[in-house]
């Protein structure tokens, strides 16, 4: 695995991740899967992987709803998790 | 503005075999994902970087043709006009302008609800492998793969290199069935020799045959799976991280149905109908791959191939490629019927099981509905941002639902991307 070079911010915690790692890896490096609330509040993580589900959108620069699992980290990303439904 | 020749939608084995197959024409072709690298997703992560070495020689190929556009993380939203696709990036909208189409849109994994499925931990089985591919922390985590497939070995494989420790591989089918299928690989040698790597890299994992998941538990994240093995009368529990659970593969028909293409039933599937060209029912458009029917990567190397070459007009070498099409078709037809679902699978979910994960809709809401539309008119079954993608492959297990076919956009779209 290359070093962790790319340092972006999930919530209030700042992390550093290898090229290649997606938004929704570096939320689950930083310690907890969840991604989003469903819309009765119970916590979600991701599911299908690959941009099929949107269990694992999250608040991105703040983008709503974007897909973590098909986004790369980039240098200074700015990620929000636990958003409820749209 | 610019018109190509050809455009591919999807960027896996399909989508990559028939670009290079279109581009040999010298016709400009453009290939669009909306993943951020190609590969799809038995490529997931670069072609590239794939033990597969047809991967790494195909988009060579295609990087240096100088006729080859490649677009990634584009998502296809609509078409606003014959012979034009509106995409969105992260950054934008664009328009799309095409002469032919091909879709290569593969295939998503069938997800049933039991009980806990919605515990974070609980992935798809193709999901946590995605995942993994992309970073997603699994070593030393104990992870159970379960639900059905030859996928499943796959799944197990890419996890045990990225360090997890696999508990147990939980396959539905009986053991006849797997049997049969393993007997029928002496067909296809390829994939007979896949097999026993497959096999060799596993060695020393369970592999448990007509069991599976009947529910997940956890307090707030998946901790333990209850397990049915057999006709037992007790089930197993077994302490987990995640549990990777897909019932094998649904062919991606959301762009093919908003486009007009016809659909068909083949072994049991609903996929795009196609002719021997690979042509769809719509003139000029093309589909390969899982969209035609389940089939894996060589039978979607070889549609790749005839629908490039068919939709730049090299007609004269398509003989050969259709005589090679036949012989992979008879594997996905075994396939099929080697991991036929068992009717138990559709009995897992309680009444309080969330069945539509976008809108928490409960199994116990939608059983009293009599079709896909009824549901989705009284509880928003299906209404959420994955437009049943999720949901619709349930309830057709569940209910015998057949989905209608989504609406334009065919994903979340930014309203800026509308009004432009």
């Amino acid at each position: 695995m290359p070093e962790p070079s790319i340092a972006l911010q999930i919530d209030t915690q700042a992390i550093s991740v290898a090229p290649g790692v997606t938004v929704a890896a570096a939320i689950a490096l930083a310690g907890s899967m969840v991604t989003r609330r469903s819309s009765s509040g119970a916590a979600r993580a991701p599911l299908c992987g690959m941009g099929i589900c949107h269990e694992c959108r999250v608040t991105i620069d703040g983008r709503a709803h974007q897909l973590s699992c098909q986004t790369l980290c980039t240098p200074g990303m700015q990620v929000r998790t636990g958003g409820g439904a749209p | 503005m610019t018109a190509y020749d050809v455009l591919v939608v999807g960027a896996g084995p399909a989508g990559l075999a028939a670009a290079q197959a279109a581009a040999a024409s010298g016709a400009l072709v453009a290939i669009v994902d909306d993943n951020p690298h190609a590969g799809g997703q038995i490529w997931r992560g670069g072609p590239e970087r794939q033990a597969d070495a047809r991967a790494a020689a195909l988009w060579a190929a295609l990087r240096a043709a100088p006729n080859v556009r490649w677009l990634p993380a584009t998502r296809v939203l609509y078409a606003p006009a014959p012979g034009q696709l509106r995409v969105q990036t992260s950054s934008g909208a664009s328009t799309l302008y095409y002469g032919r189409l091909i879709l290569a849109t593969g295939a998503r994994e069938r997800l049933l609800p039991f009980p806990g499925w919605t515990l974070p931990g609980v992935t798809g089985a193709g999901g946590l492998q995605a995942l993994a591919k992309g970073g997603y922390p699994v070593a030393g985590k104990r992870v159970v793969v379960a639900g059905s497939g030859p996928l499943l070995l796959a799944v197990a494989a890419t996890l045990k290199g990225s360090g997890a420790h696999i508990v147990a591989i939980i396959e539905q089918a009986p053991l006849r069935s797997l049997l049969a299928f393993a007997a029928g690989l002496a067909a296809t040698p390829s994939k007979a020799v896949q097999a026993l790597r497959l096999g060799a890299q596993l060695n020393g994992i369970d592999y448990l045959h007509h069991s599976h998941v009947r529910a997940a538990h956890g307090d707030g994240v998946l901790q333990s799976v209850q397990v049915q093995r057999g006709q037992r009368r007790e089930p197993d529990i077994l302490h987990c991280d995640f549990l990777a659970c897909g019932y094998g593969l649904l062919p991606n028909l959301e762009l093919a149905q908003a486009l007009g293409c016809a659909t068909a039933t083949a072994d049991g599937q609903t996929v795009v109908h196609t002719d021997d060209w690979q042509q769809t029912s719509i003139s000029g458009i093309y589909c390969a791959g899982e969209g035609t029917g389940i089939g894996g990567v060589d039978l979607a190397l070889t549609e790749g191939r005839i629908a490039g070459l068919a939709a730049s007009g090299q007609a004269s070498q398509l003989d050969a490629v259709i005589a090679q099409r036949r012989r992979w078709k008879k594997f996905a037809a075994r396939l099929a019927r080697a991991f036929t679902l068992r009717p138990e699978l559709a009995t897992l979910a309680g009444d309080d099981t969330i069945v539509c994960r976008c809108e928490d809709v409960r199994h116990g809401e939608l059983r009293p509905h009599a079709s896909w539309r009824s549901a989705k008119l009284q509880t928003r079954c299906g209404m959420g941002p994955c437009q049943g993608r999720v949901c619709g492959g349930a309830t057709e297990v569940l209910y015998g639902w057949r989905p209608d076919a989504v609406r334009m956009p065919i994903a979340p779209a930014r309203v800026d991307t509308l009004i432009a």
